[in-house]
């Protein structure tokens, strides 16, 4: 078995990946990983990204081998859902004290993997590797192995400690391990020529069943997801499936690329977000399933559920769009979600005023491109003050994106939909960009944010007296009066003061807004109602006392 | 006295304890402009913080010297420096707290030797405090590492009275425990200011995390107790420490600036509170507000109408020593059993916790004793949800993390009226409870074999005879 700085290494030259194809040799040697800034990163560790990856496998017991804090602070965080077993959501850690890292925690860990084995004798044990065990030198794969022979049960090392890198990566050496000791070393009960493989998709809030009835109506069985709502059973005897569908195309692209390798299993590329992006899925997994040998009435059956399933979701949509129609949405999410999402929202009526591409390949640049035209408003990195500014100058009506940037725009009293994994809806297939749909028109149609921006009435009357104040300190003092007066612009769009304005109307005796445009360089544009209500006053103290 | 025993189990399942790194920060979080930092692996802030935004619902700052493999190796030196220099860059923030990880404290990175280093190498640094404490994830407990890090705030951060300095006697310190919410502080605050006196909170959540919208975006803490603030708390007339766990930053305060200190261990319950009250109407040499008085009968009023609901309940409890200790305390005081308890860290409280025996442990413990000792009302944190739903009680969620319900942050629990509160929760839950799975059937006291049974653990005197809800 090789050691961790190989397989980080080898996990970095990825073939299948357009990005990392794109660079040069010495650019692909450095890896893809950013590297991390301290005291402004954030984001999860290789552990967070190997946990989360495995995680949604319901009947395996997973084991953290590392202090409280990698297990006891994370513990029950993600949303997946199970049809089976709860085994997953138990969290299972060796809590290392001092004493097992001057000592060492291999027995420990031993130990513990006994432990499980007596009280839930689970399918399969899966052990993580975290960076104290790492540092200490804890050789989980020794253990492990020892542990799986002794207790005949596959007992997985999971070597992806946290100070390796990203959460990404992470993702990459779970499936590493997966691809190691799990993958190929059982055989299914039986096979039939539409089985596919679903790679990198988490049935969170359970959005798996959105495609799964589909699915079933077709005839086509998932052997495997890797690794929403999946069993041990079945990744062992992932093998043989006819065809593979790669959903989060960032997180396991290895796996994918090296079932296609060893077992000739044909992968693409694909997303259940959008109507157009599940339909195109379908497309292609009949495609595939039909190229190795599936029935070619497959592809038939298809596009005529296909049919129906988008005259159903079109129908369910409509009456959202007037409502949604020129509604500007900001969607701050990374990968494919940057353009699978973008289509559905524009399915809707929305308007897309920009997108973050933090985490998106050149391809999927492309294809935002394509999506929102070649000056798409591509985000690459925005910090959460400039979120903040964006959304209180009301450059956008609406939201999207993960937890971790809700408060930016709840604070600032604007719209906003959760679309990563903390989310509790689900938004995949047909049925579930209907339900995105309505939980924007939810969030947007709400009158409470009318009522939140509204200051409270103390705050008004305490600005008007402040400026009753300042106007009068003004009056007393004309050369205070004549700054203001500079100061104040009453075309925003062409900087014109109001004391230009006021002048022009009073040397020239104007009487009306196109006199003034005439006059003045003013716009007389959004500035109308303002040079209209100068027009109808008497000229201000401000210029009085100026005079 | 109760037996205290320690787990003898490799494998914890189902954590009820969280680390000290991620305690030590939520102490920083109480102060205004602060920018708590991680010194560990990415992860290790990454997961505090989805914690903390769960359990709020709001925008937590916490930041990591995201230190890697190679780093770890090398030493942090470095990963420290370009932490604090890119957080007084980009925060612009008024302290910055720095918490120890397991990574960092396993390969020895003396931190306080690389602070020297960094603030002589650095002049702009002068002025910002930089407050280092040392909470590997491989000792203790979030509560320790919150004790910890208020212990050192008030080393560092509190002045020494000058010579000349003169006390205020209606300024008082507050040393909250991890335990009290930002609720509970604004209710302390509203009950010593009734007094006439002036409090300082160290530190103070209910700034910070009581969730409300500034004006402006900050990517610091949004509000808390000032650094100047801190300072000046050496001419507090007396410090007023909440929670055994902040008797040593008392002593400490005590020691540098000579302010004398009382420990209130329980503020739930009515003893505790009037003792509490006494203590106020005694520093400030006023009488007690007759709002007090109201409370207190308010109290009592509660007191008598939930001890039919409350009374002979056995209940397990899993929480953190303080916590513990005075929730326990205050269920014993109304005819509950403390059937079950288990905490997470050492303490000198627990051996006094009114029941037979404290376990050191994990979730699975307090579930597997639960069930065995047939209780029939489940208190700890949300992770606690799972246990509920299979040992089929009535489940009440304190203390820290609650990320599956709303309002964490103002549950308010000290003083009569918090007393009150807590009391009429559990009892309705006990109540509701009761409603939607324990009617009485036909079967239910039928005792003739042969004949169907209803098979389960309640006990013969079976709650609905006792109803008067």
């Amino acid at each position: 078995m090789s050691s961790l700085a190989a397989t980080v290494q080898d996990i970095f030259d990825e073939p299948g990946c357009a990005k990392n194809g794109s660079k040069s040799e010495a650019e692909r040697r450095n890896g893809c990983t950013r590297q991390l800034q301290p005291g402004s990163a954030a984001g999860g560790c290789a552990f967070d990204g190997a946990k989360v990856a495995l995680q949604p496998f319901t009947d395996v017991a997973h084991l953290v081998h590392g202090p409280i804090a990698c297990e006891g602070n994370s513990w029950d965080n993600r949303g997946a859902a199970s049809s089976g077993s709860d085994l997953w959501r138990t969290a299972f850690t060796t809590d290392l004290s001092e004493t097992d890292i001057v000592f060492g925690g291999e027995k420990r860990l031993c130990k513990a993997i006994k432990e499980i084995i007596d009280k839930c004798d689970p399918p399969a044990i899966f052990v993580y590797q975290t960076c104290i065990p790492a540092m200490i030198g804890d050789d989980i794969n020794a253990v492990c192995k020892a542990a799986s022979r002794r207790f005949s049960k596959p007992v997985i090392p999971i070597n992806s400690p946290g100070f390796a890198g990203s959460k990404n990566l992470g993702n990459k050496l779970a499936g590493e391990a997966l691809l190691d000791y799990v993958i190929g070393t059982r055989e299914p009960d039986y096979t039939t020529p539409y089985d596919i493989n679903l790679i990198g998709e988490y049935n969170l809030s359970g959005e798996l069943w959105q495609v799964k009835p589909v699915l079933d109506e077709l005839g086509v069985r998932i052997l495997c997801c890797i690794s929403g709502d999946g069993k041990y059973r079945e990744v062992a005897s992932s093998h043989r499936a006819r065809a593979a569908m790669l959903v989060c195309s960032k997180s396991m692209i290895n796996v994918a690329r090296k079932m296609e390798q060893r077992y000739g299993i044909p992968f693409f590329e694909g997303s259940f977000y959008g109507i157009q992006d599940s339909s195109e899925s379908l497309r292609q997994i009949a495609r595939l399933l039909v190229e190795r040998g599936a029935p070619a009435d497959l592809l038939g059956r298809t596009e005529a559920v296909i049919a129906r399933e988008e005259a159903r979701a079109w129908a369910a949509i409509q009456p959202y769009k007037p409502r949604l129609e020129g509604k500007r949405a900001l969607l701050m999410t990374g990968g494919v979600k940057s353009w699978s999402v973008v289509s559905a929202l524009q399915e809707a009526g929305l308007e897309l005023v920009g997108t973050s591409v933090k985490k998106s390949t050149m391809e999927d640049k492309e294809r935002i491109k394509e999506l929102m035209g070649q000056d798409a408003h591509m985000i690459d990195d925005m910090t959460a003050r400039e979120m903040y500014k964006m959304l209180k100058d009301a450059e956008a009506d609406i939201m999207l994106s993960g937890g971790k940037s809700q408060f930016v725009a709840l604070k600032a009293a604007v719209p906003w939909v959760d679309i990563n994994q903390e989310r509790c809806h689900a938004y995949m297939g047909y049925a579930g960009i209907v339900k995105l749909v309505e939980e924007i028109d939810n969030s947007l149609s709400s009158p409470m944010w009318e009522q939140l921006r509204r200051p409270a009435p103390w705050e008004a009357l305490a600005k008007a007296r402040e400026q009753m104040q300042s106007m009068a300190a003004i009056a007393g003092d004309p050369v205070l009066a004549e700054t203001a007066r500079r100061a104040r612009n009453i075309c925003v769009c062409n900087r014109v003061d109001l004391g230009t304005i006021e002048d022009a109307i009073s040397v020239h005796g104007l009487r009306s807004v196109a006199a003034v445009r005439e006059h003045t360089n003013a716009a007389g544009g959004c500035c109308q109602g303002r040079i209209e209500d100068m027009l109808m006053s008497e000229p201000s103290d401000m210029r009085q006392a100026a005079e | 006295m109760a037996l205290v025993t320690a787990p003898t189990k490799a494998c914890v399942v189902n954590p009820l304890k969280m680390s000290q790194p991620i305690g030590g920060a939520y102490a920083f979080m109480g102060l205004r402009g602060a920018m708590p930092l991680l010194h560990g692996s990415q992860g290790c802030t990454s997961f505090g913080l989805t914690l903390f935004v769960r359990h709020f619902k709001e925008a937590i700052p916490l930041q990591t010297t995201a230190m890697s493999e190679v780093a770890t190796v090398l030493g942090g030196y470095e990963n420290l420096e370009q932490a604090i220099l890119n957080i007084s860059k980009r925060a612009k923030p008024k302290i910055i707290g720095i918490c120890s990880t397991g990574v960092t404290e396993t390969n020895g990175d003396d931190v306080e030797a690389y602070l020297k280093l960094i603030r002589s190498a650095y002049p702009q640094l002068t002025k910002l405090p930089l407050v280092y404490v040392s909470t590997p994830d491989f000792k203790g407990a979030f509560q320790d590492g919150w004790e910890k890090a208020v212990a050192r705030m008030v080393e560092v951060l509190v002045d020494r009275p000058s010579a000349n300095g003169l006390r205020d006697p209606s300024k008082v310190n507050v040393l909250p425990g991890c335990h009290l919410t930002p609720g509970d502080l604004d209710e302390l605050r509203a009950l010593l200011e009734d007094f006439g006196l002036y409090p300082s909170f160290l530190p103070d959540l209910a700034g910070s995390l009581d969730g409300h919208i500034p004006d402006e975006f900050t990517s610091t803490t949004i509000g808390g107790i000032d650094v100047d603030e801190i300072a000046s708390m050496g001419r507090a007339g007396w410090t007023i420490a909440i929670g055994a766990q902040m008797q040593r930053a008392a002593e400490v305060m005590q020691t540098k600036t000579g302010v004398p200190f009382r420990v209130f261990e329980r503020l739930c319950g009515l003893h505790p509170n009037d003792d509490f009250m006494m203590f106020l109407s005694e520093i400030s040499g006023r009488p007690i507000p007759s709002k007090y008085r109201r409370q207190r009968s308010q109290l009592a009023d509660a007191m008598l109408d939930a001890h039919f609901h409350i009374g002979g309940r056995k209940v397990a409890i899993g929480a953190e020593p303080d916590l513990l200790f005075d929730l326990s305390g205050m269920l014993h005081d109304m005819g509950a059993q403390v059937t079950v308890a288990v905490t997470t860290t050492q303490s000198e409280v627990i051996e006094r916790i009114r029941t037979k025996e404290v376990l050191i442990g994990d979730l699975e413990d307090l579930e597997g004793f639960a069930k065995e000792k047939h209780c029939d009302l489940l208190i700890t944190h949300s992770h606690g949800r799972q246990a509920a739903g299979r040992l089929k009680v009535p489940f009440y969620r304190v203390g820290f993390p609650i990320f599956d319900r709303l309002g964490a942050g103002h549950q308010v629990s000290v003083g009569y009226r918090g007393t009150r509160n807590v009391i009429f929760q559990i009892a309705n839950l006990v109540i509701a409870h009761r409603d939607e799975n324990d009617r009485p059937t036909p079967d239910r006291w039928r005792t003739t074999p042969g004949l169907p049974q209803h098979v389960g653990h309640r006990r013969s005197t079976g709650a609905p005879e006792r109803s008067i809800a």
